[in-house]
């Protein structure tokens, strides 16, 4: 059998000339957490609504719990749960005929919705709100009852465009910890995001996506990694000749110059090679105006691998 | 399992209807208040008009101006009723469920086919309840009729507002579909709204009408609809403010024909637009 859940292979989608997803291609285990991580624009939700049969695939080929996208879309759909970026909840249902609304429209027995809405309420503790209508939820509580809806038919993949948008720390913790829960149950999880800590914390593996294509795939560990084990980040008197002192000096893999200052990327532990460096630069004379050390980050991972910052901004955007 | 995935969207509807008891109550409450003022109103100025003529032919029952709009006003209350209906759905593609609907495995066209079966509820319903209302006021239908020929009668005026109400909503669905705004869903169904209601025998004959308007009146749903609604309620033959009017099965058929052929086309109009609509 094939551990393979999603399978993505040179898929393509453009709007007129513009290739908003340019040929990515990619594999997602069975029980895994896999997020797409990249600015808004990058192609994430293009991506994601190709995968879930909202987007008619134009090019490459996908397999999802062993069904093919382009010949049986409706077999994808059966598979698949989703929780959409935006809200998309009727305000004017209850809580509880939300989910009713979605067990019958997968055409879930009567017995069979009623205790799985039961259920599904108290995992993301809304029990106490059944009776509510939607339109009296605060965002977080929204969004626990779009998981809860996604979760309703078990599906074997849960798609979340950009899950934790909008939503103040705390329940962003929490909604983190749900989504832990039900990945522990079983279901594999694909999420896209434009956080870095939500792709850090939650993930099994991640992909950096920007302008359409995948640029790096693997564990936040393993992408963290490959930018050495420290980062020292210095600003010295003299930049330009710290930079020619410091390159070449064991222990440092890699320097990098930007009006900020010196970033320093150090094969081994950083608060060994730190002193020695601090040394050479007192004895060339060059003073240093500050020091910091750490240990990388998403940020840096992202930086790294698309030479600029991921702009934080929360507000969506289509594509 | 799937087959009754129209079911789903009906009783969403239905929900929705039965929730928001201000708006159940005026949209009942709004045809009460045509035939209590405008039919009342404009009975008496037809009577001063008429001074007293009825232009009545002998052996030929003749029927006041008030029965006569009667069945204009059931039929401009299923006419809004389902022009309107189609809302829910440019409410959901901006703000709600129609992502939801369209990424599950329900066939695209049970959307249609659940608002539809919604539409005929809910015009039934207020057919049903403005009769009663009428029939309080005085209207004078279904008048020398027995229990089986007024059920008789029933049935062929609910089977007019049925298949007229399909047409309507599919039509209504199909616009909520491809416009972007309620702004503009608003519009294109009050534009709708002015030729299919005014150039139609809803509210007065339509027999001195200049030709151009007599062609409008012709091809229009509304017409075919108020005409068999007479038909059942009030009869075969009557005449109404100095007008005569007689219909054969034939033109009953034929005015059930041409309703179920709109309805055929605007249905499958919306489905067409539902199977193409993206939304992302």
């Amino acid at each position: 059998m094939d551990d393979a859940i999603i399978r993505v292979d040179g898929l393509r989608h453009r709007y007129g000339d513009f290739a908003a997803v340019d040929g990515i291609s990619f594999t997602i285990g069975r029980g895994e957490i896999f997020s797409f991580l990249g600015p808004n624009g990058a192609g994430k939700s293009t991506a994601i609504n190709v995968l879930t049969t909202l987007l008619r695939i134009q090019e490459g080929t996908v397999k999802i719990a062993g069904h093919d996208l382009a010949s049986d879309p409706q077999a994808v759909r059966e598979d698949i749960g989703i929780v959409f970026q935006e809200d998309t909840l009727d305000r004017d249902l209850t809580v509880a005929e939300t989910l009713e609304f979605h067990g019958r429209l997968y055409g879930l027995p009567r017995a069979e919705r009623a205790a799985r809405i039961a259920e599904l309420l108290e995992l993301v503790e809304l029990t106490g709100w059944a009776k509510v209508r939607t339109k009296r939820l605060s965002g977080g509580m929204k969004r626990r009852l779009e998981i809860a809806r996604g979760l309703m038919t078990r599906p074997v993949v849960l798609f979340l465009d950009e899950p934790t948008i909008g939503l103040d720390p705390q329940t962003r913790l929490r909604m983190w910890d749900y989504l832990q829960a039900v990945n522990r149950e079983g279901t594999t999880i694909f999420l896209t995001t434009h956080y870095m800590d939500e792709a850090d914390r939650l993930s099994d593996r991640v992909a950096i996506i920007d302008h359409g294509k995948i640029i790096a795939e693997g564990t936040p560990l393993s992408l963290k990694n490959a930018l050495g084990e420290d980062i020292i980040m210095l600003c010295t008197g003299d930049d330009r000749a710290a930079e020619a002192v410091i390159r070449g000096m064991e222990g440092i893999t890699g320097v990098k110059k930007d009006p900020a200052g010196l970033t320093l990327l150090v094969a081994g532990d950083g608060t060994h090679v730190l002193p020695v460096v601090m040394h050479r630069l007192e004895e060339e004379g060059i003073t240093v105006i500050s020091v910091n050390l750490k240990k990388p980050s998403m940020d840096d991972v992202f930086v790294h691998f698309t030479g600029r910052k991921l702009r934080d901004n929360s507000a969506g955007e289509g594509h | 399992m799937r087959v009754f995935g129209f079911l789903t969207v009906y009783w969403r509807d239905m929900l929705r209807y039965f929730r928001f008891r201000t708006q159940l109550f005026s949209s009942l409450l709004q045809p009460a208040l045509w035939l209590a003022f405008f039919g009342i109103a404009m009975a008496a100025n037809f009577d001063r008009i008429m001074m007293g003529d009825t232009g009545a032919l002998p052996g030929v029952p003749s029927v006041g101006y008030f029965t006569f709009m009667a069945a204009g006003v059931i039929a401009m209350n299923v006419l809004f009723t389902n022009l309107f209906g189609g809302f829910i759905l440019l409410f959901d593609k901006n703000w709600g469920l129609m992502r939801e609907m369209l990424a599950s495995p329900m066939p695209r066209r049970d959307i249609i086919f659940g608002l539809c079966l919604s539409g005929v509820t809910k015009s039934s319903f207020q057919a049903t309840v403005i009769i009663v209302i009428g029939l309080l006021l005085g209207v004078a239908f279904f008048v020398g009729k027995t229990a089986v020929e007024v059920a008789g009668s029933l049935v062929g005026i609910f089977a007019f507002i049925a298949v007229f109400a399909i047409g309507f909503l599919s039509l209504s669905t199909a616009i909520a579909l491809v416009t972007e705004s309620p702004e503009g869903f608003q519009g294109v169904t009050t534009l709708l709204t002015m030729p299919v209601f005014f150039a139609s025998n809803a509210l007065y004959p339509t027999d001195a009408f200049p030709e151009a308007l007599q062609w409008l009146v012709a091809v229009n749903p509304l017409t075919y609809l108020v005409t068999g609604i007479r038909h059942f309620a009030i009869g075969d033959h009557f005449t109404a403010i100095g007008v005569e009017y007689l219909t054969t099965t034939g033109d009953i058929a034929l005015a059930f024909g041409a309703l179920l052929v709109f309805a055929v086309v605007t249905f499958a109009l919306a489905w067409r637009t539902v199977e193409r609509a993206v939304i992302t």
